[in-house]
């Protein structure tokens, strides 16, 4: 990520050092992790300690202080999906794509994150590809969704 | 300002208006034990020993004392059965992080924690937070921070201001109570300072 972009996004924030959750959340949307560089540029510039930045980056799951893939697959977990059989779901996709949650595999495609409920529980079991919801699958039609995904 | 009076296990006590509780009693020379707090630092709450209970208006509750401000007559008390109780647990949870810590083994002592009560989970660090308020409250450098959260939760060395600063400071050290803050000083100077080979230092 160029470094003008991200001084764009820090200067539309008046370098304001009780805006950092926003200029990191703001990074990371549009490249995805959170490289180093980028974590001690953006403490300089709201003068903020890097203890401090490192805290959040790593505190906030939204973070990411490692590459991820072209397609975030987030699956949910919660109790709701959970009955309805998300265990399953999770080991269609980790056979796909043959990494585990927390994981991005070698050619950048997919990382993989497991989460505790998506607020959508009666549309259980709930995978979540690229922010797009998708809801009451089936261990054959997650194969096909993820199949749909460059 | 003005003065509180107050009442701490059966002693009037005075106290300015702002101060701890944990202030005010050891002001009147009382002990209440405490892990993650330093008269240096502004107070944390993070350990949870220097619990009391405190009645006001006849409704008695437990609070964490170094945290909590005097409020005009209430009723202190630094040790009750209920206290002991709770601290022997907090001791025992403590201890199968750091089973080895002399602070922490001194409180056993006093309060009958068993340090074999729960499953041994070495991470050694106990969170208190010293080290990273020391460094950057009275040292402002910020050479260390804490990172992850939860039971992940750990110290973290930044190095290139740790190479820069603390060989000559050092001054957190003898704050751990567990020495693990030592040993993540020693790993993140093996790990990452540029090795400084000169013969005279060979054997720092
Ligand atoms: S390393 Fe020691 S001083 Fe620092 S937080 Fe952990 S226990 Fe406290
Ligand atoms: S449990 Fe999956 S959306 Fe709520
Ligand atoms: S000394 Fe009060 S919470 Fe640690």
């Amino acid at each position: 990520m160029e470094i003008e972009k991200i001084d764009q996004i820090i200067d539309k924030h008046q370098s304001d050092a009780s805006s950092l959750i926003q200029v990191l959340l703001e990074i990371q949307s549009e490249n995805h992790w959170l490289p180093k560089e980028v974590l001690e540029h953006v403490s300089d510039r709201l003068q903020v300690p890097i203890t401090r930045t490192m805290h959040i980056a790593s505190f906030y799951k939204a973070f990411s202080l490692v590459p991820k893939g072209r397609n975030e697959v987030h699956i949910c977990m919660g109790t709701a999906c959970h009955v309805r059989g998300a265990k399953r779901i999770l080991e269609t996709v980790e056979d796909f794509t043959g990494i585990k949650p927390g994981e991005t595999d070698v050619d950048m495609k997919f990382s993989l994150e497991t989460v505790n409920c998506l607020g959508c529980c009666a549309l259980g079991p709930v995978v979540e590809i690229n922010g797009k919801t998708h809801g009451k699958l089936t261990v054959s039609e997650t194969s096909e969704v993820l199949k749909s995904y460059e | 300002m003005s003065e509180i009076q107050l009442e701490i296990d059966g002693k009037q006590v005075k106290a300015k208006e702002g101060d701890t509780v944990l202030t005010a009693a050891e002001k009147a020379g009382m002990k209440i034990p405490k892990l993650c707090h330093n008269e240096k630092l502004i107070p944390y709450g993070g350990c949870r020993l220097c619990i009391v209970e405190v009645e006001s208006r006849g409704a008695s509750k437990l609070v964490v004392s170094c945290v909590y401000p005097v409020e005009e007559n209430i009723v202190v008390k630094t040790r009750s059965e209920k206290i002991n109780r709770i601290r022997k647990t907090i001791l025992e949870l403590l201890l199968a992080h750091a089973p080895a810590s002399p602070s922490l083994q001194d409180l056993a002592h006093e309060y009958g924690a068993d340090k074999n009560r729960f499953e041994k989970e070495a991470s050694f660090c106990v969170h208190c937070g010293l080290c990273v308020r020391y460094c950057a409250e009275v040292k402002q450098l910020n050479a260390l921070g804490f990172i992850n959260r939860g039971v992940n939760k750990e110290i973290c060395f930044i190095p290139h201001i740790a190479e820069k600063e603390c060989s000559s400071c050092m001054e957190c050290f003898p704050l751990c109570p567990t020495s693990y803050l030592q040993a993540a000083y020693v790993l993140v100077k093996g790990l990452t300072f540029t090795p400084d080979l000169t013969p005279l230092n060979i054997n720092k």
